[in-house]
Order: structure tokens, then C-alpha cells, then sequence
């Protein structure tokens, strides 16, 4: 391929010319800066190479965290026609509903500055982290099943949590067609110890307290107001989503050539929606969506008996509420307005988050005169935004904002240049107590290894995909 | 003698490895991913299992082993230290792996290789032997 050349559309996109087998442009969110950043990566070419997948509607997107990742960029979204469209579970990711959960409190700062480092010591000790760990639920197999078939609404209904916790999940913490039948016995048998772990590498679970509110209206329908503690939550599916994604991409790879599809990078192989291979990837990947909605529910459950235990406070004290819980790493069907015709598609979102604008029949009820909440954590020492979703992003990005700040560095530069550095100590000194059950994770997750959080919001802001609502700032941190 | 490299590459951890015959070449990239993942002197060879691997191509085949064996570990909790191919023919391996169940007191993880993918995958004969790059995630 010759080097591709980006054109400015405004301030905040560039539009990739079609070119080649391209059957679409593409489209990158990026101010300035950001667009800098890309010249030193391979995520442009990513872009293109999505565009050359089957049934591929409208364009080959980026959102303004985009990085490198394995076929589909991470910060990709592309959405497929249902006839003559693919699903692909590279384009979903290996950890399959990596997302975020953000609960609220009634405390503020002053209630737990002296509680804090007990608070994380009680946290890092019983929320199993870290490779390897196991969980406190062990599953038995009919147990499991229903794991994958309902996801946080099995979680709820075995006692870790309430019912208003599903209505602030989206899709109700369960998502529908999910089929175990489809899940590998393998899968299976590494989804089995893991429900309730954090994991490791870029997942954490971050005390926080807002900092700065952008939205008043916005942020009183969140039930979020300056000074409060919150607590934010990244994970994923563990074992369980990584077998998933890993059996149905070898499985595609072996009957590419059946398909006749021409692809770039093997890491792209996909199915055609309407096949039973395609349907099937479908049902296993809504199980290990399911498995991950459950696995933070339990995680959120820990959390607040924590907290009851460690403060000495009642439930209704202490007042935690879970604000919303995101997928970033999904293939949905959804329905959007394509040249005049609602028409439904396979949106894959790999490290991207759905962003409904208000009124949205998905936006839950409380929030549905402001619309979705999107979450969007940061590095360690920024901090993570809390952004609303703009009608914009269903006109431009299939209801779709970013995800994070985005890496720049891989993890092995991380972890040269944070050579003989105390990251725990950087990260203290501005005002994070970490702990983490691996230096190497912290290293790899030094700040500087992302990209500018507050360029990469912005972005999204001014281009009306989604508004700021509130910053919020890390106070205390466990990683695995 | 090293028998692979890992490159400098954006992605989480590019390898580099070679061998002197195809054979070699898929022994030694087992021996690169456990030696990346642990201090493989310290894994012994304690029992003795067989795998049968097949593939659509040669590179197929290399990525199908090491999911294999790298689900070994982290599905079967067994680590590999030695790997010898006992069979290689057009689509088809069998090889050989001597290693021992894990144990996190004397095995101490250096990297968790979480899967091995298909981007930017190569296996090229080259004038003496055969050469492949494979990115693990990590």
C-alpha cells in the first residue's frame, strides 16, 4: 500500500481517502497534537485495513485515542451491514467487554482522608488481583451456564447487589442471544475461578473524587457534584472472553479461504453475519459479555462491603450508587439512520464506548433528559472524565466516543524508560497512594506511556460527540 | 546458543526466532514464549506429554502450537521447558513436551503471555534455515 495521506476536515477530524480495495474512507478524530501522534504509528494503516472489509457502512472510524493494536486499531469503530456485512472478533478485542463501571457515594473527601490508605490496603487484600488470581465464587457448571446467559442479573439475583444496579448497566448488565452452547469447553474451564478479579495489565479499581464539573444538569442527573467520592472500576472477562476471542479467530482463520475475502493482516478474519459461523461468534462473544457485566457487578459488591466494613458505616451512610457500567470492546446490533432509512448493523466498538445522545430508548430512565453516561478512565496520575453522549455521535460515529487516553508507548518502552523509578513514589507524590501486586504492571503503566487525556476529551467535546460532565481525580489505586 | 530475539516493535512483544530445519524452528519458539514467561531454568522435566496440532499453512500451524501450549499454561496450569517435534508433515505436527505442573512458590512469572495472534505473522525459509516473527499479547 502506498503511504496514506490524511486530509484535514476540521479541526478535530481527518478524513483518509478511499484508495485501493478500500471500500470506504476512513474518518480519525484528532486535534493537532493527537494528529502528530500518529505519524509514529501503525494505526492509520489500521484504519484503512478495517475499510476493506465486507459490508462495511459509511466509514472506517477512529476515535482520538486510537492506538496500534492487533488488525483493528484500538479505538476502532466500524459497523457492518447485517446482509452483506462481517463480524470479526479482532474487532471486538481478546478481552471481550473490557469496560468500566463508576459507582458513587455520599462521602466526601474530608469523610475519608484519613481512611484512605486503610481503605486501599482492605481493598488490594480482598479483591483478588493480579495473574493468576482466583475469585471467592466458584462455579459449578449449571451455575456458570447462567452466568453466560445473564450476566449481572444472575450476580444480582445471587445476592451481589440490587436491582437498580441493572438499570444503570447497559443492556441491563445481560445481553440478549448469548448461547454457552457455543463456548469452548476450554473457555469454560478458564472462566470457572475467575468471577470476581480485577486481572491485570491496564485494569485497576481507582478511589476518586470530582474534581471539576463541566454540567450542572448533566451532573446532577449522575448524581455527581464536586468534592464527592466515587470509585471507579476496569475490567473485563478474564480467561473466559480471551479463549472466546482466541478459539472463534482461529476458527475463522482456518475457513478464510472458503470465504473469499481478501484480507491485509489475518488478525482481521471474520465471518459473514448471516452464516452460522458468524451467528455463533455472536452467542459465545454475548457470553463472554455477560461473564464480564457479572464479574464487575461481584466486583462492585466486594467494594461496598468493603467500604461498610473498613469506615464502620450502614449501606444507606454511605450511599453507594452505581452511576453506569460501559463496554468498550463489543459488537452490537444497533440500529442507526443510514442515508434516511433506519437500518440495523453490526457496530464493533474495539475500545470505543457507546454514547447515546438523551431521549434514546437505551438510556436509562433517570438519565434520559441528558443522555448516556461515558466513562472514560484515564492513566494513573490524570484522573478518568465523565462525558454525556450527544445526538452528534448518531449522526457520525454509530453512537460511539472514546475510550481512554490511548497508549503511546508499548509496554516493553514503558518499562525501559521507567528504569529505576519508583513509580509508586512519583504516583504519592502526586497525591495516588498505589498498590499494585507487580512493579512490572506499574512501570508499564507509567503516565507518560498515554496520551494527554484532557486533548483527547476535548476532542470528543468540541466535536459534539460527547460533552463533558466531570473530571475526576484519582486518590487511591489497586492494579494487578 | 540464543535462539531468539525479541524485536523492537510498538507491539506489546514482538519475537524474533530461528531454527536450523522447520522442526527446530517450532521447538524453538515453544522454548521462547515459556522462556519469556518464566525463568525456564528453573521449570524441570518432570512428565511427558504429546500434542497433535494442525493448521492450514505453515504459519497456521506455528500460531496453533503455541496457542496450544500456551493454553497449557494458562487453562492447564503446566509448564513447558523442552520441545521436540516428532512428526511434520504438510498441515500436521506432533511434538513432544517435557515440562512439570505449575507451582507459584518455585515458578515466578516474569510476563503473562495472554494469547498469541495472527498480526504481522511470518515464517520464511531463509539461505541457512528458517526464520519467524510472531506478536504475543501480553
Amino acid at each position: 500500500m502506498s503511504e496514506l495521506k490524511l486530509e484535514r476536515i476540521d479541526d478535530n477530524r481527518w478524513l483518509l481517502p478511499q484508495t485501493g480495495k478500500m471500500r470506504v474512507p476512513g474518518i480519525i478524530y484528532a486535534n493537532e497534537k493527537l494528529y502528530q501522534l500518529l505519524k509514529g504509528d501503525e494505526s492509520t494503516k489500521q484504519v484503512a485495513n478495517v475499510a476493506h472489509l465486507p459490508g462495511i457502512v459509511n466509514y472506517s472510524l477512529a476515535m482520538p485515542d486510537v492506538h496500534w493494536g492487533y488488525g483493528f486499531p484500538i479505538g476502532g469503530v466500524a459497523a457492518f451491514d447485517m446482509e452483506e456485512g462481517i463480524v470479526s472478533p479482532g474487532g471486538v478485542g481478546y478481552d471481550i467487554n473490557c469496560g468500566c463501571r463508576l459507582i458513587a457515594t455520599n462521602l466526601s473527601l474530608g469523610d475519608v482522608k484519613e481512611k484512605i490508605s486503610d481503605l486501599t490496603t482492605a481493598l488490594y487484600q480482598h479483591i483478588p488481583s493480579g495473574v493468576g488470581s482466583t475469585g471467592s465464587v466458584k462455579l459449578s457448571g449449571k451455575d456458570q451456564k447462567k452466568v453466560l446467559e445473564e450476566g449481572a442479573k444472575w450476580a444480582v439475583k445471587a445476592g451481589f447487589g440490587q436491582q437498580e444496579d441493572l438499570e444503570a448497566t447497559e443492556d441491563g448488565g445481560a445481553m440478549t442471544g448469548a448461547d454457552p452452547e457455543q463456548v469452548s469447553a476450554r473457555a469454560l474451564e478458564r472462566g470457572k475461578q475467575q468471577l470476581g478479579t480485577l486481572g491485570s495489565g491496564n485494569h485497576f479499581l481507582e478511589i476518586e473524587v470530582v474534581q471539576e464539573i463541566f454540567d450542572e444538569a448533566a451532573a446532577q442527573a449522575f448524581g455527581l457534584r464536586k468534592g464527592q467520592i466515587v470509585i471507579m472500576i476496569h475490567s473485563g472477562s478474564r480467561g473466559l472472553g480471551y479463549q472466546i476471542c482466541d478459539d472463534y479467530l482461529a476458527l475463522m482463520v482456518k475457513h478464510m479461504q472458503e470465504t473469499n475475502i481478501e484480507l491485509p493482516d489475518r488478525q482481521l478474519a471474520c465471518a459473514y453475519l448471516n452464516t452460522t459461523r458468524g451467528r455463533n461468534y455472536l452467542a459465545a462473544m454475548a457470553c463472554g459479555a455477560n461473564y464480564a457485566w457479572a464479574n464487575r457487578q461481584l466486583l462492585m459488591h466486594h467494594t461496598r462491603e468493603i467500604f461498610e466494613k473498613t469506615l464502620r458505616m450502614a449501606p444507606r451512610e454511605l450511599g453507594m450508587r452505581l452511576v453506569y457500567d460501559v463496554c468498550h470492546n463489543i459488537a452490537k446490533i444497533e440500529t442507526f439512520n443510514i442515508q434516511g432509512k433506519m437500518k440495523k448493523l453490526c457496530v464493533h466498538r474495539k475500545g470505543a464506548t457507546r454514547a447515546y445522545p438523551a431521549g434514546h430508548e437505551a438510556v436509562p430512565a433517570r438519565y434520559k433528559s441528558v443522555g448516556q453516561p461515558v466513562l472514560i478512565p484515564g492513566d494513573m496520575g490524570s484522573g478518568s472524565y465523565v462525558l454525556v453522549g450527544q445526538e452528534k455521535a448518531m449522526e457520525e460515529t454509530f453512537g460511539s466516543a472514546c475510550h481512554g487516553a490511548g497508549r503511546v508507548m508499548s509496554r516493553t518502552q514503558a518499562t525501559k524508560v521507567s528504569q529505576g523509578r519508583s513509580i509508586s513514589r512519583e504516583l504519592a507524590d502526586q497525591g495516588v497512594l498505589v498498590m499494585a501486586s507487580s512493579k512490572g504492571t506499574l512501570r508499564e503503566e507509567i503516565p507518560e506511556a498515554y496520551k494527554n487525556l484532557h486533548d483527547v476529551v476535548q476532542v470528543m467535546h468540541e466535536s459534539g460527540i460527547a460533552k463533558k460532565v466531570a473530571r475526576l481525580k484519582a486518590i487511591a489505586c489497586i492494579k494487578g | 546458543m540464543k535462539t531468539y530475539k525479541v524485536l523492537d516493535h510498538t507491539a506489546d512483544i514482538r519475537i524474533e526466532v530461528w531454527g536450523k530445519t522447520k522442526k527446530e524452528l517450532f521447538a524453538n519458539a515453544v522454548q521462547a514464549l515459556f522462556d519469556l514467561m518464566f525463568d525456564i531454568q528453573y521449570i524441570n522435566t518432570v512428565e511427558e506429554k504429546n500434542v497433535k496440532i494442525n493448521g492450514a499453512d505453515i504459519e497456521d500451524l506455528l500460531v496453533n502450537f503455541l496457542r496450544e501450549v500456551l493454553y497449557l499454561f494458562n487453562g492447564k496450569r503446566w509448564l513447558v521447558k523442552k520441545c521436540k517435534l516428532l512428526e511434520m508433515k504438510s498441515g500436521q505436527i506432533v511434538a513432544q513436551l517435557q515440562g512439570e505442573p505449575y507451582n507459584s512458590d518455585k515458578h515466578q512469572l516474569k510476563t503473562e503471555v495472554k494469547a498469541v495472534t495472527y498480526h504481522r505473522l511470518s515464517v520464511k525459509k531463509m539461505a541457512q534455515g528458517w526464520k519467524a516473527k510472531v506478536i504475543f499479547d501480553v
